[in-house]
Formats: structure tokens, C-alpha cells, sequence
């Protein structure tokens, strides 16, 4: 393969070369500054004009610490990995089984729609779940008064107990849709001898679901999860445009803290060790995925 | 693809479950719409109910006395600079990493895919440092040159593997026919390229388009926000004004929405692909 690369009198760079435009902005504007956040974290450094100071570890120490504004949000954005992957890639992989094996009129255009929540503006999905979830004209308080339940209805997104769940159900709002056109296109390559096979066994549908829809859909649940799981954990505009953390601090996610602690108060070495923390552990988990995957491959072999 | 027939009670009840899901999407979206083009209506109106009259006065205020007008400007200027950048430095790039003679190219790779995972989080604070000093905060630059940086780390990828799976003969044919590498590019493999830079380009037009924490953080004045930030800090102020707001959300999220539905093969493929392989 390396030989059809290259042609005789051909530098071995040439590569290279086409490479460099787009290398050289990627460098200078994403690699180089994520490396100096790094290394940022482990000075004292309050505000963009004042001097830094070597503290070695001592960011991450406070970070730490038991009750830290950090883990606190660091444990709401764990929560809202339920919203944002649980939730849609259950609710996709059921409904997918439902669906996706049958000739519906009108999968196209249903598809279309589902997959609508994907391509707004965040800010936009924000402004619109607050109407839902007003307390006076909001949908669900509505829809609960109607059914005789109006004693359940409350400000959503101002209660400590119920706003966090609310801003995740907004999530997996946005969510559901692409997990379950990611699950549909995966049924499509199953071959239906499969179940005819399967079905001439014996095997009853909740059989041939564990036994070959699931199986067969691994890369695409990996995916699903892959790409769900990083958005929970680096979710900020929809926590920004909802909420800011409020009320007390019931919905601040890593995201917003950041965002606060770097531009607000100014104390850019803590910050930048959250932000650092919060790469580690989106690059950890992204192998952890990747993983499973590879194992599923292996079995498939 | 031959099923047996369906018990008519479970396509009926599949169709029913379609509608469901397809009410749970549009319901909430209906009241930008509704709202939006409501026309004069008591202070209390609901957002989801029907308006009783017409009115398209909402967009011109919003347009002209919330500053849209400028925000949409703000927007489809970066966005196009960003994407047009981004869509010819991938093209170079992934011809590179896809078909050229290049040592280290799997440390590259590792690298670009950095770019694919992390947060803006991680990169916003030496980013505005950086701007700071280069005096190009509230300047066009500070949103455009990051916003690149961001996506020609998709692009390589995704263009590196298009070319990748191009039939090797047909370069062949035309380096034998005399072409150098670069007339090969632009002569033989960029226009049968054309489903695959019509993804990456509705793809980095969506994400450029929605991008808020960068353009939250680069720009203080008011005149040079984008839309999704203009319409951030106008929902603070205009909360109680809800056909107002919803107007403004409206001209936010009508070009995405547009692209999509002209572009939606292109891009339901480009986000299914683009996540298998991220």
C-alpha cells in the first residue's frame, strides 16, 4: 500500500507539505493551547494581566477536597450522563426494534424529524424548554393540571430538587432522535435470513433481540455512547442559557464552573485544572468505548 | 426482505407510536413558530396555543431594534469564511493523510484526533490569552481562526478517508497521462469529492453556526456577537416579551434548519459517519 503512494522522484515528504496549512492552524489554535492549559494548571495564576506562580499540585488538591464546588459539579454531570446516553440509547434501541424491521410509511420523513433537534442552536433549544417548563404557561405543568395533578406542578428549573433532572430532560430531548436514527441505519445491514433462521429454530422475538439485533448493533451503541457521553460531561450552552448552575448551585456542571471560576472570578490555574481533569477524563473514557467496541469485533471474528 | 404479514393490530400501534414521538418533537417547537408570528395577543398568551391573528411585526423588530441584523451578519460572515478555509485546507490535508507519501502519519493522526474530543473548555483560556495579545479580541479573527483550527481536524479525517477509498487507477491513469500530484487533485479526485465535501461542508456550516462558547468569551461588544450569543443575552433582557423572543430564536435557527432539509441525505449520513469514526 505504501507503494502506490508514492511515485519515483517523489519526495518522501510531499505529504507533508499538503499537510501543513491545515496542521500549522490546528497547532497554533487547538494543540498548543490545550497544552498550555495543562500546564497552567499548576500555577497560581488570578487574572489574564497578573504573574504566575508555581504551585505544583495544589490546584488539584483543592479540586478535590471533599465537598468541592468541583466534585459537586463533577457528580452533576455523571447524573446527567443518564439523560444524555441512558435514557436515548434505551429509548432508541427500543424503539429501533420496534420499527426498524418493518416497512412503515413515511420512515423517511419520520426520520427527517427526529433527527431535527440535532441541527438547532442549543440557545435555541433552551429558550423553548423554558416556555415548556414555565411554571404559569408551561407545558407540563399544563398538561399536569389537566390530569387532576396539579399539586405536582412547580417552577422546574428553579426548584433545587427537580431542575437538574429537568435541564437533563432537555438533553435527552435532543438526544433521543440521533441515537435512534443511528440504531435504525444499523438494522438495515442486519441480513433478515437472521431471523428467518432463527425464527425456523424456534427462537421467540425477545430472543432474537438479545441474540442478534443488539449484537449486531455494537458499533452503533458504541458510537451512540461514545458520542452522548462526552456531550454530557462537556455540556455548557445548555446549562448556560437554562439555568447558569442555578438555583444555589443545584445544576453547575463542569462546564459552567469553569467558565466562572476563568472569567468571573479570574482564577485562571484552578480553572485551567478543571479544564485539564475534565480532557483526562473525556480522553480515558473515549478509549474505554473504543474498547468494548474492538471487543465486539474481536467476538464477531 | 420478505416479512410475514403483520398482525394489523401491530402496524397500528407502530403508527401510533410514530406519531407520539413525532408530537414529543414538534410540540415544543411549535411555539417558536406560533409565537413568532403571533399577532397583537394579551401579556399572558400561551406560547403553545394558536394565534388568533398574524403579524410578522415581530421579525422586523427584532431584525432592526434587537440587533439581529447585525448578529446575522456576524454570523454568516464567520461562517462562511470558516467553512470555505476549512473545506480547501481538509481537502489538502486528507489528500495528504488519504493518498500521499507521508512519514508519522499514525503520531498524526493520535494528534488530530485530539481535536475530534476535546472541549473548548480545555483550550478557551490560553485562547483568549492569546487573542488578548494579539489585540484581536472583538475582531472577526478571534472566532474565525480557532473555529478553523477545530475543523479542519474533523475535515482531515473525514476527507483522508474518502481519498482514501479512491480507486488508486484512476490516479494512475492520470499521473501516466502527465499530471503532477496537484493536477491530479483538483483534475480527477476533488470532483468525484462531491458528496464528500457537500457533508463536510453542511457539517462545519452546522457546528460553526451553533459554536457559543468561543464567540461568548472573544467578543464583548455588542455589535460584533454572533446570533446564538446575541440571542443568549437577549432572552435576559426580553424573558417576559415571549412572541419577541421567539422571533429572534426563529431567525436563529432557520438557516440551520434550512441547510438541513435541503442537505438532509448529506447530513444524517455525515453525522452517523462522522461519529463511527470519531
Amino acid at each position: 500500500m505504501q507503494d502506490s503512494r508514492h511515485y519515483p522522484g517523489e519526495s518522501r515528504f510531499t505529504g507533508w507539505l499538503y499537510l501543513l496549512p491545515a496542521f500549522l492552524i490546528y497547532l497554533v489554535f487547538v494543540l498548543i493551547p490545550v497544552g498550555q492549559t495543562i500546564i497552567n494548571s499548576f500555577y497560581a495564576w488570578n487574572g489574564f494581566g497578573a504573574q504566575k506562580e508555581l504551585i505544583g499540585f495544589e490546584n488539584y488538591t483543592k479540586l478535590f477536597q471533599e465537598g468541592s464546588a468541583f466534585l459537586e459539579a463533577f457528580s452533576h454531570n455523571l447524573i446527567f450522563i443518564f439523560f444524555y446516553t441512558v435514557i436515548p440509547v434505551i429509548f432508541g434501541l427500543m424503539l429501533a426494534s420496534l420499527l426498524g424491521r418493518t416497512k412503515l410509511k413515511g420512515l423517511t420523513a419520520f426520520r427527517t424529524l427526529l433527527f431535527l433537534p440535532q441541527v438547532i442552536s442549543m440557545i435555541v433549544v433552551g429558550v423553548v424548554w423554558r416556555w415548556v417548563l414555565h411554571p404559569n404557561f408551561g407545558l407540563v405543568n399544563s398538561f399536569l393540571r389537566l390530569v387532576g395533578l396539579g399539586a405536582w406542578a412547580r417552577p422546574w428549573l428553579g426548584d433545587f430538587t427537580w431542575a437538574l433532572p429537568a435541564v437533563g430532560s432537555i438533553a435527552s430531548w435532543v438526544q433521543y432522535g440521533f441515537c435512534m436514527v443511528l440504531f435504525l441505519a444499523g438494522m438495515q445491514r442486519i441480513p433478515e435470513e437472521y431471523y428467518e433462521a432463527s425464527s425456523l429454530d424456534g427462537a421467540s422475538p425477545w430472543q432474537q433481540l438479545w441474540k442478534i439485533t443488539f449484537p449486531s448493533l455494537r458499533p452503533e451503541i458504541a458510537v451512540a455512547l461514545t458520542t452522548t457521553v462526552i456531550a454530557a460531561l462537556r455540556v455548557f450552552d445548555l446549562v448556560f442559557v437554562t439555568t447558569r448552575g442555578s438555583p444555589g448551585t443545584s445544576t453547575m456542571v463542569v462546564g459552567q464552573l469553569i467558565y466562572n471560576t476563568a472569567f468571573i472570578q479570574k482564577q485562571l490555574g484552578l480553572a485551567s485544572a478543571m479544564a485539564t481533569v475534565l480532557l483526562v477524563v473525556i480522553l480515558l473514557l473515549s478509549r474505554l468505548i473504543r474498547r468494548y467496541q474492538e471487543a465486539g469485533n474481536e467476538v464477531a471474528r | 426482505m420478505i416479512r410475514p404479514t403483520q398482525p394489523h393490530r401491530g402496524q397500528f400501534f407502530r403508527y401510533f407510536l410514530l406519531i407520539l414521538i413525532v408530537v414529543l418533537v414538534l410540540l415544543p417547537l411549535s411555539s417558536l413558530v406560533f409565537s413568532a408570528i403571533r399577532g397583537p395577543s394579551a401579556p399572558n398568551t400561551s406560547p403553545f396555543s394558536l394565534p388568533a391573528s398574524i403579524s410578522l411585526e415581530r421579525f422586523r423588530e427584532a431584525w432592526f431594534v434587537g440587533r439581529f441584523n447585525l448578529f446575522f451578519k456576524n454570523s454568516i460572515l464567520v461562517a462562511v469564511i470558516v467553512v470555505a478555509v476549512s473545506v480547501l485546507l481538509s481537502t489538502l490535508s486528507g489528500y495528504a493523510t488519504g493518498l500521499l507519501p507521508m512519514p508519522g502519519r499514525r503520531l498524526l493522526y493520535g494528534l488530530m484526533l485530539i481535536g475530534f474530543m476535546v472541549p473548548f473548555e480545555a483550550a478557551i483560556i490560553p485562547l483568549y490569552h492569546l487573542m488578548d495579545r494579539l489585540s484581536l479580541l472583538d475582531s472577526y479573527w478571534a472566532l474565525i481562526l480557532p473555529q478553523i483550527g477545530l475543523s479542519v481536524s474533523f475535515g482531515t479525517m473525514w476527507m483522508g478517508s474518502f481519498f482514501e477509498s479512491a480507486p488508486r487507477e484512476l490516479i494512475d491513469a492520470a499521473v501516466m497521462d502527465g499530471a503532477n500530484r496537484w493536477q491530479a487533485l483538483w483534475k480527477v479526485l476533488f470532483p468525484m469529492a462531491r458528496p464528500a465535501t457537500t457533508t463536510l461542508i453542511v457539517l462545519l456550516f452546522m457546528w460553526t453556526w451553533n459554536e457559543f462558547l468561543l464567540a461568548l468569551v472573544m467578543v464583548q461588544n455588542e455589535a460584533m456577537r454572533t446570533l446564538p450569543v446575541g440571542l443568549a443575552f437577549f432572552q435576559g433582557r426580553y424573558s417576559a416579551n415571549v412572541p419577541l423572543l421567539a422571533a429572534a430564536a426563529l431567525i436563529v435557527a432557520l438557516p440551520t434548519v434550512l441547510v438541513y432539509i435541503l442537505f438532509q441525505r448529506f447530513f444524517i449520513r455525515g453525522m452517523l459517519g462522522g461519529a463511527i469514526k470519531g
